[in-house]
């Protein structure tokens, strides 16, 4: 194609320093840092990088952190594709505006989540409320696993509806054609049309739901959760105890973490011939 | 265009409707609590814009904190991650590659890794420490690979390729091409760039919070100090400020990609 494109547009030199500039800020301001932050454990003993398989409540926040994510990133997927597909292809009046109030909490911080539970569910929340007025007491569920739950469900929704939409836009739609007429059910069609062609945006999505399920804080921050999560328990070591090491310690395991089931689910993904 | 389908699919109709009002009710609420005098009695107890004064009183000044960050992370990304963003597109080496690789890392990690990682080296230096600065550097880096990436995939276009070089044979010096030919062209993109910067800016909460003082905070801060320690009814007014800052550059990122998609078709 453009086989001498490399002294297209300026010589070696000239292009190192279009970079330079924001390789200094990056290498400054996050490379060192980030460097410094995997060493630091090293200075309380090596066994402090392994802090979170011997210590028991660790362990047991991680668990729930990789509990959590991967069962709202499954809720999330099932939701938006089906949310998606039914808003691609159907036209309607205020489809627009219903798409862009469904995308929009991609931008709200963590803490305005929280806050919608505990509007929808804490002590004075609706739903509560409305048990009350047909005599049901006790539906406050903001501060517990499901609230936690509904939250995270909340902040990943938005994501998976707008690429789902924009996928299934563009899914042929000869292909369904030819297996209704063939009298295939709407389960097979489910199976065999759609989950093929949205496959690749599935596990794209999933991987991205994921690790922000699993790095998400101000969330659970403001829930105050009994269910704790690895990065509040992060932010309490540091904040309360003041112990960096350790803090240091369990940011690299979430890290860690993360990738390894992302890695899994792309080597599972990869296998599959297509 | 596109065949629409017109068979009725009542099991996905009921999925949207249950997932657009677990979605929208909260924004609803959100607002209304904001204006009523009370959140107990609702719309009953009448409309007040007393909680949006209190809000003002107590937290006025996040908003413009954040107003100002958002517009340095945006005048930071561009100087550092146009120039950037070229190099990446032209470059064919391995070394470029791997530092576009490492560039998006910032948005896998944390942000409390990262904000952890920033105290840990600049945490003594009282003065940075303390200053709006150390927030803006956390959202500069935060921000800085969306920016890179929108811009680069710009830049990489073949056209723009075969339009720098027709103007080096004609004599333009790099200044020339890179300011008058180059710049003009992404510009679209650039415009996207700014947008999506201001806007992950003015919502980041993970890295402020962790880098915040209680004299440099922003609006996310302030939505924390004020859910936990105000009234639902301030809390709500709150939100409803911040949904003021937010919906216009969102709406105006909105019309840029319906008109680039007219332009460009993609």
């Amino acid at each position: 194609m453009t086989a001498s494109a490399r002294s297209i547009g300026a010589p070696r030199w000239l292009l190192a320093a279009c970079a330079a500039p924001a390789f200094a800020f990056f290498a400054a301001f996050w490379l060192l840092p980030v460097a410094r932050l995997v060493a630091l454990p090293a200075e309380k003993g090596w066994a402090t990088y392994f802090v979170v398989v011997t210590d028991g409540r660790y362990l047991q926040s991680m668990v729930n952190t990789l509990l959590l994510s991967l069962v709202v990133t499954a809720a999330t997927l099932v939701l938006g594709g089906a949310v998606g597909i039914y808003l691609a292809r159907r036209r309607f009046a205020g489809r627009r505006v219903l798409l862009s109030l469904l995308t929009l909490p991609l931008s709200f911080p963590g803490v305005i989540v929280g806050f919608f539970v505990i509007l929808l569910g804490g002590r004075q929340g609706l739903v509560p409320n409305l048990g009350a007025s047909v005599g049901l007491q006790g539906l406050t569920f903001a501060y517990g696993l499901l609230g936690l739950f509904l939250a995270y469900l909340y902040f990943s929704l938005p994501r998976a509806i707008a690429t789902y939409t924009a996928a299934a836009e563009a899914m042929d739609m000869q292909l369904e054609e030819a297996a209704r007429a063939l009298g295939a059910s709407r389960v097979r069609i489910t199976k065999d049309v759609w989950l093929p062609q949205l496959a690749p945006t599935s596990v794209a999505t999933g991987a991205i739901l994921f690790s922000t399920a699993m790095g998400a804080f101000g969330t659970a921050f403001t829930l105050a959760s009994k269910y704790e999560v690895v990065p509040i328990t992060i932010y309490n070591e540091f904040t309360n105890y003041a112990n960096f090491a350790l803090a240091a310690s369990l940011s690299i395991a979430l890290g860690l973490v993360t990738w390894a089931v992302l890695f899994a689910a792309r080597l599972t993904v990869g296998a599959r011939p297509t | 265009m596109r065949p629409t389908a017109t068979a009725p699919a009542p099991l996905l109709f009921a999925v949207t409707f249950a997932v657009a009002v677990f979605m929208i009710a909260p924004i609803l609420i959100s607002v209304m609590a904001g204006l009523v005098l009370n959140y107990s009695t609702g719309l009953k107890s009448g409309l007040t814009l007393r909680w949006l004064a209190q809000v003002w009183e107590t937290y006025g000044d996040t908003v413009g904190a954040s107003l100002l960050i958002g517009a340095g992370s945006v005048a930071a990304t561009l100087v550092l991650g146009v120039p950037c963003a070229y190099m990446l597109a032209r470059s064919r080496s391995r070394a470029a590659r791997a530092f576009e690789e490492v560039l998006t890392l910032p948005v896998a990690v944390p942000g409390l890794a990262t904000a952890l990682a920033l105290i840990l080296v600049y945490g003594q230096m009282a003065s940075f420490r303390q200053s709006f600065g150390f927030i803006l550097v956390g959202h500069v880096v935060f921000t800085l690979p969306f920016m890179v990436r929108t811009v680069s995939a710009a830049f990489q276009r073949d056209e723009l390729v075969a339009l720098e070089e027709a103007a080096r044979t004609l004599g333009a010096s790099f200044r020339q091409r890179f300011l008058g030919v180059l710049v003009p062209a992404v510009f679209p993109a650039i415009v996207a760039g700014c947008l999506m910067v201001f806007t992950l800016s003015i919502g980041e909460f993970n890295l402020t919070w962790m880098l915040h003082t209680p004299l440099t905070r922003t609006l996310p801060v302030g939505l924390a100090d004020s859910y936990a320690s105000m009234r639902i009814e301030v809390g709500s007014a709150y939100t409803l400020v911040f949904l003021a800052v937010i919906l216009p550059v969102l709406w105006a990122l909105q019309a840029l990609a319906a008109a680039l998609q007219k332009r460009y078709g993609t």
